[in-house]
């Protein structure tokens, strides 16, 4: 009986050696490979339609077709499916990882040529084609004051609203506002950004500024936070949600008012994930260019008063520069790029690591 | 979505881990506890019944608060209408304006004294080039996401995961830089190649030149819709329940078996969501198709020649030197870019809560 049970285990299919299905044998599928290779390199250069890129395309595709073939004669039809399908999805991978990789890969070594202090300390104002300084501080400047106001702007007003839908909405009204935030997370951020030139810029802005429409580092800041908005109610939504019932039960058993429920019980708790979600939607605030193009028009001297007059921001920047005719516009794009990859990323990242340490999860 | 059965249904589950973890705000609220009730019973002697409970005030906190909430909410709705009313408002003098058909005429000066534009070859510049973009994406997107849910050793497809989602956080116009300094000129070389061998086929047709072309654009669209397509459609695979997995595996399903029987059907919304999202970002996106479309205004199936042109991207492109009935007719493009996305956008959510109710009694 024991040698029976032992030599179950170490063949994994728990059959008698007559019922096993036969499979090819491990050297099948580099023999395949480099079979194919090779037969795609010979029609690549015998016809001469192409050159290496062409050989290993081919040779994938050939790889499949031969994979199936013999997978289908030795294993059957439904075995050389699965083998096939999985070698597909891991070429999917490689596929994916080559351009993404190349993203990557410039963006350091492309963006770290021009990553000096004068970089950081100066900004593009009197900067001409032939001048290889030049620098960014005016755009940081830009990026963080509106990215600061949308926050200001979005944070309470979202919060609010996921309370709305969470506490007290019921029936079709909560329904509704339900539905249109989810259509609104989809609004394109040129379009946010043409609504605030139509509302702010061109009817509201004239009143302050003697009937001349300007452009304003604060209209940016509004056309951001129509993108944050969506987010941040979303992400808030989901977290009340799952703020655990018994709670509020048992501030309603001791008599405490709903609101105060809310502000005291429902809130801390949900806080850490609600945290993490205005960061990611900041993180995405701060990467769109279409909108701050539109409202805040951009300008090359250092501007610190978000509501007045042109104001760039960091992705307008590396914008306006890689459509700048100087050869010493493409560095300080990707510098830019650099510096605005970094920023996100490390919103991000620090919005990923508090939401591990969040206790509330599905 | 009924919140009062799912409330008293999870009463007893959650209970150890609430006197756990929340000690504070157990405690601040005992603090506060006293002072309605006590203020307010109107008998003062007999405990219980409806007696004992507050009587709601006119003008109380609670209300104040809610109406507070109830504002907030009701600002979602008046911001998408204020865009709908002034997107229309300025757009409608530029259409009046406008000297030759909007939607068949194609080209775009509007800016001359006899204002001349249409959208017709922007707006099937922009669904060309999303559509180019999901169906690249979405194929690849789904087997990254399979390989990493479901092939890739547990810890390697959590890390991989996680650089995913922050490569999706990456800004559109860093994608944009790349596909214009760096992608292009392979994206050449292909299309050239493309031309010599299939330009029997008119996606593949013309004489140059080739590189800034609906290709380049598609591609560089699909790379930078592919991460956030793959970390939606990673984590509702992750969701799938183990028991239909391993019931599938249990009655003899090849692993790719499972996949399609178990592990697909499930995740189906998601993935719905996940494409939706996508086309959304891809339909919007501004920055990197200006940055590498070559700008022609004619509706042309041919894939790699130069040109292409989307709406989002003419806005970006012809802002600068757009005079008032200029940004008119641009924000009259902005409104059809709208009422498209409004489309998709209505149309995959309606799929998705139909569908969400469905797979949630299901599972």
């Amino acid at each position: 009986m024991t040698t029976t049970v032992t030599s179950h285990r170490t063949r994994p299919p728990a059959q008698p050696a007559s019922l096993r299905a036969r499979r090819l044998p491990w050297y099948a599928a580099p023999a395949i490979a480099v079979a194919a290779l090779a037969l795609s390199a010979a029609l690549v250069y015998g016809i001469d339609i192409g050159g290496p890129v062409l050989v290993v395309v081919l040779g994938a595709v050939l790889y499949l077709v031969g994979l199936f073939a013999a997978a289908n004669a030795v294993e059957g039809r439904r075995s050389a499916r699965n083998r096939t399908w999985s070698a597909l999805i891991h070429s999917a991978f490689v596929l994916a990882v080559l351009p993404l990789v190349s993203v990557v890969w410039t963006l350091v070594s492309k963006g770290t040529e021009r990553l000096d202090g004068n970089f950081f300390q100066t900004s593009m104002n009197n900067i001409g084609a032939r001048d290889a300084n030049g620098g960014a501080y005016h755009a940081i400047v830009g990026t963080l004051e509106q990215v600061g106001i949308a926050t200001l702007i979005t944070v309470p007003l979202g919060i609010l609203c996921a309370i709305y839908i969470v506490e007290y909405g019921r029936g079709k009204f909560a329904f509704t506002i339900r539905f249109f935030v989810d259509v609104m997370t989809g609004i394109p951020s040129i379009v946010s950004g043409l609504f605030v030139l139509a509302f702010w810029v061109l009817v509201v802005s004239p009143w302050f500024n003697d009937g001349r429409p300007s452009f304003s580092g604060f209209a940016a800041a509004l056309a951001l936070s129509v993108l944050m908005l969506p987010t941040i109610v979303r992400s808030t939504e989901e977290m009340l949600r799952l703020v655990p019932p018994p709670l509020r039960e048992g501030a309603y058993a001791l008599g405490v008012p709903k609101w105060k429920t809310i502000l005291r019980v429902v809130l801390p708790t949900a806080l850490p994930g609600i945290v993490t979600g205005v960061m990611l939607a900041i993180a995405r605030a701060a990467g769109e260019t279409a909108p701050v193009l539109l409202v805040a028009g951009g300008g090359a001297a250092i501007n610190t008063n978000p509501f007045e007059n042109n104001q760039s921001s960091l992705s307008l920047f590396v914008y306006q520069q890689a459509g700048d005719a100087s050869k010493y516009a493409p560095a300080r794009a990707w510098t830019a790029a650099l510096t605005l990859v970094a920023l996100v990323l490390i919103l991000t990242i620090a919005a990923k690591l508090l939401a591990r340490r969040n206790r509330l999860s599905r | 979505m009924g919140e009062t059965p799912h409330r008293s249904a999870d009463a007893g589950t959650g209970g150890t881990r609430v006197t756990q973890s929340h000690e504070r705000p157990a405690g601040a609220s005992a603090r506060v506890a006293e002072a309605p009730v006590s203020t307010r019973s109107p008998g003062g002697t007999e405990l219980g019944g409806g007696g004992a409970l507050p009587r709601s005030r006119k003008f109380g906190a609670e209300r104040a608060f809610r109406g507070l909430t109830l504002a907030a909410g009701t600002a979602v709705l008046v911001i998408i209408a204020a865009i709908a009313i002034f997107l229309v408002a300025k757009a409608v003098p530029a259409l009046r304006a406008n000297t030759e058909d909007f939607w068949s005429y194609e080209g775009w000066s509007p800016n001359e004294t006899q204002p001349k534009f249409g959208i017709g070859a922007l707006a099937f510049g922009t669904v060309l080039s999303s559509a180019l973009a999901l169906l690249i994406a979405v194929p690849v997107a789904l087997g990254i996401a399979l390989y990493l849910s479901h092939y890739a050793p547990r810890r390697l497809g959590t890390a991989l995961g996680f650089l995913v989602d922050l490569l999706a956080a990456v800004p559109s116009v860093v994608f944009g830089l790349w596909g214009r300094d760096v992608f292009s000129s392979p994206v050449a070389d292909f299309s050239v190649w493309l031309n010599q061998h299939f330009g029997w086929i008119p996606l593949f047709g013309g004489d140059g030149p080739f590189g800034a072309s609906v290709m380049l654009g598609g591609l560089v669209l699909a790379i930078m819709v592919l991460p956030i397509i793959t970390s939606l459609s990673r984590e509702v695979f992750l969701q799938t329940p183990t028991a239909n997995e391993e019931a599938a595996l249990a009655l003899g399903a090849t692993r790719w078996e499972m996949l399609r029987t178990a592990v697909l059907p499930y995740g189906r919304p998601g993935i719905i969501a996940a494409m939706m999202l996508g086309l959304g970002r891809a339909l919007g996106e501004t920055i990197a198709l200006a940055l590498t479309l070559g700008i022609t205004f004619n509706i042309s199936f041919n894939l790699i020649q130069n040109g292409g042109n989307t709406i989002a991207a003419n806005i970006a492109n012809a802002f600068g030197e757009a005079n008032e009935t200029g940004r008119g007719a641009l924000i009259a493009s902005g409104l059809v870019l709208f009422a498209i996305t409004l489309i998709v956008n209505i149309t995959a959510r309606a799929i998705i809560y139909r569908r969400r109710e469905f797979t949630e009694s299901a599972a």
